[in-house]
């Protein structure tokens, strides 16, 4: 199982990656959801996957005896999630705004910025 | 016992932010709570600075979870320095915002966001816990990224496009280093991580980790080849919207890099080190450089920014008590006379109209007190003796010397070099905008514009001006008790036994 999510991870990052290189802008931000997912994955697999075995104690217990999910990585992918819906949300407000003042689609164009006068 | 310095410089700025947000479009009354407010958040962050100073360090252990499993906050005297000079800036540069900017609903969303800023940026100086860190950056950049498209321009809007997208990329890379680390360890405090990851056995993967991190933190820096962003983004939103984005975003990239190569992951002996010396020397050397080819008031000063971060870099990499304590000073001083600069070059455009270089002049004939101000910190900039610059040079260079090792050498010699080549691009500034005559391109001040007059047009940018002028030059001709500061911060973080027992002991 780990070696299917690992490779998978990797290929989001890949598919991530190679997206935000591209110069449509759509796909940009295509690219930045797959790099967050995958980022996400990538700390589900660091922490260990365990199958049926949940953090919780049981009632005649204080502390749990066997091995159990890591809760803390879960913790960290759920505001990770949070925090990239957010910028998500940000970033396709703001392409159709840049869509809107430039009247265009092509990353390419968009080096006005970096020109010097 | 709760310390209420601690948690009131993270909850001002948070519920300042929520009251102002009330009080939409009621502009002057936003404007009362926020200047009562960021008054306050200083005396917070002195009452902070001086305990940080007396007793080492204040911790708060938010929650009662035993150390290690919950979210500590940490103020040691690193913190308490970064922390002392976003109190600063956060005042002056309040004063400066709400003056510069003159739409009645830009100010509305203005004022808001700035304080959410300065509450991610309190907590990003105190999270003693990675994954902390990186919750409070992302409340820090959200925030950058709305003032950076207050007003939407088309030039904004490219600029914000290309700044949210290399941040995205630069979270992504942070979170898979936490990730590697909490794989390895198990743990997220800094502490702990600072004391479990030399123990290691498999010292490849914590360079590994090590090595995202530094890309990460080096985005955000603007080392050199990550540094791409800066230049493009920095001079397209108005200074007034953005002061404390330009001042501290990067400053605080160099924070996380020097808690992060001394506590966790000390720099010393690995391969790391030689790679950041010679980035260092680059991001000088480039930087200096993209300056001098800028035909723009504020592209100049946003290109120096990159090559100023070289010198805190290698303060970090030849990582001795003096040199890091340098490269705290040159961060203290960067932050007050590159803010100012661009502050002086924000009033220069708002009175004329425009940045470029070609289209200004006179300015030392029209209005000499700009003119002197601008100087003062020009030469500040470039290190002329007795002011700022020159004491943070001469700490970097003493103990570039001092370690006799060939490489570190060669980079602190380079960094000599590149001070002259800052001079020329000041005085390039200075030649162009402050002293030709005026070129007549574009429209002329108005004749009756004098001191007077721009006191009562923008009392608030003037002011800010002359209060972080008169801070420079104190700092300047009674360097030595900043400079004690820096050093015993210095030497707190380099041994590190201090901070990590400090808060493995907390209870």
């Amino acid at each position: 199982m780990e070696i299917i999510l690992s490779i998978l991870t990797g290929l989001l990052f890949a598919a991530g990656l190679f997206l935000m290189l591209h110069k449509g802008m759509v796909k940009l931000i295509l690219g930045i959801m797959m790099l967050s997912y995958a980022t996400n994955l990538f700390i589900f697999i660091v922490a260990r996957i365990t199958r049926g075995l949940p953090a919780i104690i049981p009632r005649n217990q204080d502390v749990l005896a066997n091995s159990f999910a890591d809760p803390v990585s879960q913790a960290l992918i759920l505001t990770a999630i949070v925090i990239g819906f957010g910028i998500q949300a940000f970033a396709i407000v703001l392409i159709k705004r840049v869509y809107a003042a430039t009247g265009t689609t092509n990353m390419d164009e968009l080096n006005k910025t970096d020109n010097l006068e | 016992m709760q310390n209420v310095y601690l948690l009131s410089v993270l909850l001002i700025p948070l519920l300042t932010a929520i009251t102002i947000l009330f009080l939409w479009g009621k502009v002057v009354a936003q404007k009362i709570v926020g200047a009562i407010s960021s008054i306050l958040y200083l005396f917070a962050a002195i009452m902070l600075f001086n305990q940080a100073l007396t007793s080492g360090m204040a911790i708060e252990n938010v929650g009662n979870w035993p150390i290690g499993f919950g979210i500590v906050l940490v103020v040691d005297q690193l913190s308490a320095i970064f922390l002392m000079l976003c109190a600063i800036l956060s005042v002056v540069a309040f004063w400066y915002g709400s003056s510069f900017i003159e739409s009645k609903a830009s100010l509305s969303i203005f004022l808001p966001v700035y304080f959410f800023l300065l509450f991610g940026l309190s907590g990003a100086f105190m999270a003693g816990d990675i994954f902390n860190l990186y919750v409070w950056f992302e409340v820090m950049l959200v925030s950058s990224f709305v003032l950076f498209t207050i007003g939407a321009s088309r030039s904004q809007l490219e600029a914000s496009l290309k700044y949210v997208t290399i941040n995205v990329v630069s979270s992504a890379l942070f979170l898979i280093g936490i990730g590697i680390l909490y794989g390895l360890t198990g743990t997220l405090n800094m502490a702990m991580l600072g004391k479990l990851l030399p123990e290691l056995q498999n010292q490849t993967l914590a360079t590994v980790g090590a090595s995202f991190f530094l890309i990460s933190f080096g985005i955000k820096a603007a080392i050199f080849p990550l540094f791409f962003w800066l230049p493009a983004t920095y001079h397209t939103a108005p200074i007034g919207f953005t002061a404390l984005v330009v001042a501290l975003l990067t400053k605080v990239g160099i924070y996380s890099l020097i808690r992060f190569f001394t506590i966790i992951y000390p720099l010393q002996g690995t391969p790391i080190q030689p790679i950041l010396l010679v980035l260092a020397a680059f991001t000088m050397v480039v930087g200096v450089f993209g300056a001098a080819a800028q035909t723009d008031f504020r592209r100049i000063l946003s290109f120096h920014i990159v090559s100023q971060i070289g010198y805190m870099i290698m303060g970090i990499a030849i990582y001795t008590p003096l040199a890091i304590a340098g490269a705290l000073f040159f961060v203290v001083h960067n932050v007050l006379v590159k803010t100012n600069l661009f502050f002086i070059a924000g009033l220069v455009g708002k009175l004329f109209g425009t940045y470029k270089l070609k289209e200004l002049g006179g300015i030392m004939q029209k209005l000499p007190f700009v003119a002197i101000l601008f100087a003062i910190s020009a030469f500040s900039l470039t290190g002329i003796p007795p002011l700022t610059g020159f004491w943070g040079k001469y700490l970097l260079a003493k103990g570039g010397f001092e370690t006799g090792n060939t490489l570190i050498t060669i980079v602190t010699a380079v960094s000599l070099g590149v001070s002259l080549l800052t001079l020329f691009s000041m005085t390039k500034i200075w030649n162009e905008a402050f002293w030709k005559p005026f070129p007549n391109i574009c429209g002329d001040l108005e004749p009756s514009t004098n001191f007077r007059s721009i006191l009562k047009a923008y009392p608030g940018m003037l002011v800010s001006i002359f209060v972080l002028t008169a801070i420079i030059l104190v700092i300047s001709f009674f360097p030595n008790s900043s400079i004690e500061w820096c050093m015993s911060a210095a030497e707190n973080i380099i041994n590190r036994d201090m901070y990590i027992n400090g808060i493995l002991q907390h209870n």
